[in-house]
């Protein structure tokens, strides 16, 4: 669906090991600029490992790492990427003005133009009218949409979210999913991993992984046609198969 | 000052604001011990309880007078069975010409001062001319530092803020910098541009701040309120204070590398604080096998706590405190780039 050819994030024979545990083997994979990655594979399956390896915070033990032709990791390209990390990473103790303060002012906000950000990317989640509550008193699903309010706050090119609709309601849910388009219709990539599979379905092109293997790659449509599948899981059932 | 590291420094100064207790834990606790251990060690002399059997008037007077609680005891059995209840410590009988005296001994401390309070009762009684008469003239005591009237709370004061400094630092900008990694906000904090030194920096100036805060209020305490003896100048107590909180900040950082849990945070309070305590001068040294006396000079605390002692009780200067506070700037120093390797584990660049 990505209009331009261009390439985003390039991945070629992603090895990661820890100790004597390999986690990834050998994953290769592109994504084009504008595009909704998906990232879809049980938890443990390495996902996670992988997105840190693409965010810039962990390092591939082989293999090579593009993001918009930069190799990573590199510090001069996290201004550029969006994380959203799988806990919620943010300190329960301040307020969520303060926890956007903080993080904005990391990546280089600051003034009018902070502010304004702040409050767009907290009307976008929801949350404009819990602004100023310690977010100790906030609810999972309120945590879990004030950490993508805070990776969307400095407008990345490349957004990283690492199952970011746990524990968010259906509505608020379907209200993400459209901005997530939106954002990726006006260039935004997106790498998105998820462990359910109706969300895969909003993805523009899926990455199925298994034990640290990249076991498919396509777009929902195709890979539902070449497994003979009516739905996505039953497509990984069958690619997960295979390899069984 | 690099922006990043400003708003590290804001973040740490709005969690404190927020977080009452870890403020409470960091300045009220020091000086709440500190005046606990200031009534109990500032208290009067201890007053020996003394019995006697069958002693004459004179001498149970000579004893009252040298401050004892004498009680007059008729019998053996009476005065036995007090000293077993340690209703008092000691018993005083005439054997022949000389005193024989019976003590409870349970308390070396007590012991002293009874054994003390008798030679100078016995001392009293002896007349002056026997001295002289004798060639001996009375000595003349005079101090190079202290004086007569020093209690034991001047004597541990210096070593006791700095050891309370220390300890409160270390614990709270440790379980700090752990539950940043715990709750996940360190990984966080190193997907954005910051950098690791920065974000060693960034903990050192913010939690520095109230350390240095926690200094002012512990030393000013000490010596203004609870008038600790005070030779020197305030100002280098205050410097002293401040390294060895930032000691303290930079080790108790690096230390939560190693731990998984708050838990295991505490964990380390039995092997790195209890045994900087007992080489801190809390207790005297010198009596110590020579192989592991070295050990002292690898606790940060000790040169905190003979620098603190040598303004405070000898009144000396910056050439006295000189060696220790560079060392003491070298083990900061030498922490925080512990810690910047060991963030290392987190992410590489």
């Amino acid at each position: 669906m990505s209009k331009e050819n261009e390439i985003c994030i390039q991945a070629r024979g992603v090895i990661r090991k820890f100790d004597d545990k390999t986690v990834l083997h050998d994953i290769s994979l592109t994504v084009g600029k504008g595009e909704i990655f998906g990232l879809l594979g049980p938890s443990g399956s390495g996902k996670t490992t992988f997105v840190k390896i693409i965010a810039g915070i962990d390092e591939a033990t082989g293999g090579r790492i593009e993001v918009l032709g930069t190799q990573m990791p590199k510090l001069a390209m996290m201004v550029r990427i969006g994380y959203m990390a799988q806990s919620d990473a943010l300190y329960a103790e301040l307020t969520a003005k303060e926890n956007l303060l903080f993080f904005g002012s990391l990546f280089g906000l600051r003034g009018e133009p902070l502010k304004r950000r702040m409050g767009r990317v907290m009307e976008l989640v929801n949350l404009t009218d819990h602004m100023k509550r310690s977010v100790s008193s906030y609810s999972g699903g309120m945590k879990r949409r004030l950490s993508l309010a805070i990776a969307l706050l400095h407008e990345p090119e490349v957004l990283i979210l690492d199952e970011p609709t746990v524990g968010i309601d259906p509505v608020l849910r379907k209200s993400i999913w459209d901005e997530l388009q939106h954002l990726s219709n006006k260039g935004t990539t997106i790498l998105v991993t998820t462990h359910v599979m109706d969300e895969a379905d909003k993805c523009h092109r899926l990455g199925m992984v298994r034990d640290g293997h990249l076991i498919a790659s396509g777009s929902p449509d195709e890979l539902k046609a070449q497994t003979g599948s009516s739905t996505i899981e039953e497509a990984f059932l069958y690619y997960g198969g295979i390899r069984a | 000052m690099s922006m990043r590291i400003k708003a590290l420094i804001i973040r740490i100064i709005r969690q404190f604001i927020h977080d009452k207790r870890s403020m409470a834990l960091l300045i009220a606790a020091p000086l709440l011990v500190l005046s606990l251990m200031y009534l109990v060690f500032n208290g009067d002399a201890y007053q020996p309880k003394l019995g006697t059997i069958q002693v004459p008037e004179s001498i149970t007077q000579s004893l009252s007078a040298a401050d004892a609680e004498v009680t007059v005891f008729e019998s053996q059995e009476e005065a036995e069975a007090a000293l077993k209840d340690q209703r008092i410590d000691a018993i005083i009988r005439l054997d022949g010409a000389s005193p024989h005296i019976r003590l409870e001994g349970s308390d070396p401390a007590k012991n002293r001062a009874v054994m003390m309070l008798i030679q100078k009762a016995v001392q009293a009684r002896a007349p002056a001319v026997d001295q002289a008469a004798a060639g001996l003239p009375a000595p003349v005591f005079e101090y190079l530092h202290g004086s007569e009237d020093m209690s034991s709370f001047d004597h541990f004061g210096p070593v006791l803020i700095g050891l309370f400094a220390f300890f409160f630092v270390f614990l709270i900008a440790g379980v700090s910098f752990l539950k940043e990694r715990t709750s996940g906000t360190l990984e966080r904090l190193l997907a954005t541009p910051l950098r690791r030194w920065e974000i060693v920096a960034g903990y050192m100036v913010g939690f520095g701040i109230f350390t240095s805060l926690q200094g002012v209020l512990i030393a000013g305490y000490t010596i203004g309120v609870l008038g600790s003896m005070m030779a020197g100048s305030f100002w280098y107590v205050l410097l002293i204070m401040l390294l060895l909180s930032l000691t303290a900040l930079s080790f108790g950082t690096f230390l939560s590398a190693f731990a998984n849990t708050e838990f295991q945070m505490i964990q380390f309070i039995p092997l790195v604080i209890v045994p900087q305590v007992f080489f801190s001068g809390l207790f005297d040294l010198d009596g110590m096998s020579p192989w592991l006396s070295w050990l002292s000079y690898i606790t940060p605390l000790k040169y905190g706590a003979d620098a603190l002692r040598n303004v405070m009780i000898r009144g000396e200067g910056w050439s006295a405190i000189a060696s220790d506070v560079f060392v003491l700037l070298a083990l900061t120093l030498l922490f925080m780039a512990a810690n910047v390797l060991a963030l290392r584990k987190h992410r590489k660049i």
